[in-house]
């Protein structure tokens, strides 16, 4: 025994060891005096485990926190309703892994076909945390409650090795710098998209199955969950019309807001980084807005309230010009220009905010003054290129010969 | 100049050959040349950047001056000092041409307005660049100096009127078509990056770097220039204030050594920047 080291003298020695080892001691004997007894209390197997250092033979802790336990949510069943194979003690060195599905069948059948099917993590408490002190997802103690989600997930998906080898990008800290994982972390805000509000919880299925949340289509309906009326809009716009009728290549939410990097979309970071978004598929539109002083000033940061594409075409519920409640059809441009521009009138919205000066049939007057503008820097810059250098050349040549001549002179 | 140095060293105006200066440029002249320049810089320094705004150096330099808001502020600010300047300018030439009827303020040797003999200058001096005759005689103005004039005149209309265009484009819209607020944003860029490389690559060498006036014409910073440059670069107005006997007038005052040196700095600064802003420009202009 260690005391014996601690206490080197006989008579502290004695009482030491009957002070420690007296409620082991009594214990043994009582278990011994009703033999192979069943067990049946929590308090019965707390003898022996309430003990935090109590190890198995694989050297696993198998200590339990008797009164966290109890105050869990599985604290008022008896040890052997979930460890089913030990009815008396002493029990053997092995047991039987615990079989959460024999209560919870319906979120282990959705374990089994979510992504998470294979993982080596016990599919229970590799997210809801200690076997033991399981609480409600409302109970702030809880691996699950909505705050403590994203530390959860992320104990994973925040890890980069686990994250490349399954192809996955480390979306923990993306996710904590965006607005929903600000809102979450900083605010509390309990309705701020986690992870499972979005991807779900025991059935988590890759954003290639049609049948997750995740999935392209999908998207809106998730998002929407929340934000019920910008995908309203979505739905009414050309985007929502055109991914409804199966085409694919049209954005969803995630394409323009992206999925886990969410900005708060008035802010200047985004501002800064929409328009290439939309750049992605409007190539041309793209292009030619670059021409522009909107692009222009735009591109430079700082302060960035010159018009990004949304500004004039709207944002979620996108129609095309031609349709009369669009903010870019004739009718409206006096009114969606002079957001910006105060004193904007019917000549001024004839600005064509994507002309192209290389377009000749398109814009033919803005072609020919931007091909007299070249022509007239072309030709000045040629010519007067060609005459500095050749009257560098000739008034250094008439130096060197002025200077020798001088030099024959003094000589 | 070596020239203005070693003589200003020496006791001003003495009576003797090479030590006397001649006024070329009045102080206000001077002081216009001051502010068009800095202002000129300052265009072209904030102009740039948003000209060519997709370019790393436009992002970065504007970051580091608090974004295109700090940048459009100071175009403006520098594009109301040129304007000024330049209206001052043009009130000047009507009061002295027009009211007083100065002489040679529109016609004549001492005018801007250019004439047959810059027409015979310019294709005598492109003759004696390749050795096929004789250097003409300038008088006081030269061709190329009067086509730096009216390339700054005609950008200052061109530049102005399509920048405050867009300044002020509602304002604009109520006599302009729609497409002339497109076509003000090309104008104003081209134009404007005309009167970058011109005068950054052009204006520098022909009037400063040249051989003859290398490292730099000192005459637009100190008003004088010597009677040997005088008479090496305007032969035909020295000589013809000489027959009218007038050269005496004209006498000035040696700079001062401080004004040399301190002309030196701004004028070594200001080429610096322009040739700064050149390479920027021609690097990002080839890239685009």
């Amino acid at each position: 025994m260690g005391e014996a080291a601690v206490y080197p003298t006989g008579r502290n020695k004695c009482c030491t060891i009957f002070r420690f080892s007296f409620p082991a001691v009594l214990l043994t004997l009582v278990l011994l005096a009703v033999a192979t007894r069943a067990l049946h209390a929590q308090t019965d197997c707390l003898a022996c485990h309430s003990d935090a250092t109590l190890q198995d033979a694989a050297g696993h802790s198998v200590g339990v926190d008797g009164a966290k336990f109890s105050s869990s949510i599985h604290g008022s069943l008896q040890c052997n309703d979930c460890h089913a194979d030990i009815k008396e003690y002493p029990h053997p060195d092995h047991v039987a892994p615990v079989v959460c599905s024999k209560c919870h069948a319906d979120q282990q059948a959705g374990v089994a076909g979510s992504v998470h099917a294979k993982a080596s993590e016990h599919p229970c408490t590799g997210c809801h945390g200690d076997a033991h002190s399981i609480f409600p997802k409302d109970d702030p103690r809880s691996a699950v409650y909505p705050l403590n989600v994203p530390k959860t997930c992320g104990a994973c998906h925040g890890n980069d090795g686990l994250a490349k080898r399954h192809g996955l990008n480390n979306v923990y800290p993306v996710y904590m710098d965006s607005i929903h994982g600000f809102a979450l972390s900083k605010e509390g805000l309990l309705v701020a998209a986690n992870c499972q509000s979005c991807h779900g919880s025991h059935n988590i299925l890759s954003h290639n199955n049609p049948l997750s949340t995740t999935y392209k289509t999908n998207v809106p309906r998730t998002c929407g969950t929340c934000h019920a009326k910008i995908n309203d809009e979505y739905q009414t716009g050309v985007h929502g019309h055109a991914v409804a009728a199966g085409k694919l290549g049209a954005p969803v939410c995630s394409d323009c807001h992206t999925a886990h990097a969410i900005l708060q979309p008035t802010e200047a970071a985004f501002r800064m980084q929409s328009t290439p978004i939309c750049g992605n598929c409007h190539k041309d539109k793209f292009s030619t807005y670059r021409d522009t002083f909107h692009s222009q000033l735009g591109s430079l940061g700082g302060y960035v309230e010159t018009a990004r594409c949304w500004d004039c075409h709207g944002a979620h519920g996108i129609l095309p010009a031609s349709d009369p409640n669009s903010p870019v059809n004739k009718a409206n441009l006096i009114k969606t220009c002079g957001q910006c521009h105060a004193g904007a009138n019917a000549s001024f919205v004839q600005y064509q905010p994507h002309a192209n000066a290389r377009d000749r049939k398109l814009n033919p007057a803005l072609y020919f003054i931007r091909l007299f503008m070249n022509l007239l820097l072309a030709s000045v810059l040629i010519f007067f290129m060609i005459h500095t250098i050749l009257w560098v050349i000739r008034a250094r040549y008439n130096q060197i010969k002025a200077k020798a001549a001088e030099g024959d002179k003094n000589a | 100049m070596p020239e203005i140095v070693a003589a200003a060293d020496k006791p001003p105006i003495d009576g003797g050959a090479r030590g006397r200066f001649f006024q070329r440029f009045t102080r206000q002249q001077r002081q216009m040349h001051a502010v068009l320049f800095s202002s000129f810089l300052g265009l072209a320094a904030t102009g740039l950047p948003m000209r060519f705004s997709e370019s790393y150096w436009a992002q970065k330099f504007a970051a580091g001056v608090g974004g295109f808001g700090a940048i459009l502020f100071f175009h403006k600010f520098c594009a109301i000092v040129l304007t000024i300047a330049f209206l001052i300018h043009v009130k000047e030439v009507f009061q002295r041409g027009l009211l007083h009827r100065e002489k040679g303020i529109f016609w004549g040797p001492t005018s801007m307005v250019a004439n047959w003999k810059d027409a015979k200058d310019l294709f005598g001096h492109m003759r004696w660049f390749l050795g096929l005759g004789p250097k003409p005689k300038f008088d006081r103005y030269a061709y190329w100096e009067k086509f730096d004039y009216w390339a700054v005149f005609w950008g200052m209309i061109v530049i102005g009127f399509s920048g405050y265009a867009m300044w002020f484009a509602p304002f604009f819209a109520r006599f302009l078509p729609g497409w002339a607020l497109n076509a003000v944003l090309v104008i104003h860029s081209e134009e404007g990056l005309l009167a970058i490389l011109f005068i950054f690559s052009i204006h520098f060498v022909n009037t400063h770097l040249r051989p003859d006036s290398f490292p730099m014409d000192m005459v637009v910073f100190t008003g004088v220039e010597s009677e040997e440059e005088f008479k090496h670069k305007r032969p035909l107005e020295y000589a013809r204030l000489q027959a009218a006997g007038k050269l005496e007038s004209r006498l000035g005052e040696a700079p001062a050594t401080w004004l040399v040196n301190f002309s030196r700095v701004v004028g070594f600064t200001a080429i610096l920047i322009g040739l700064t802003l050149l390479v920027l420009t021609l690097s990002a202009y080839i890239r685009e």
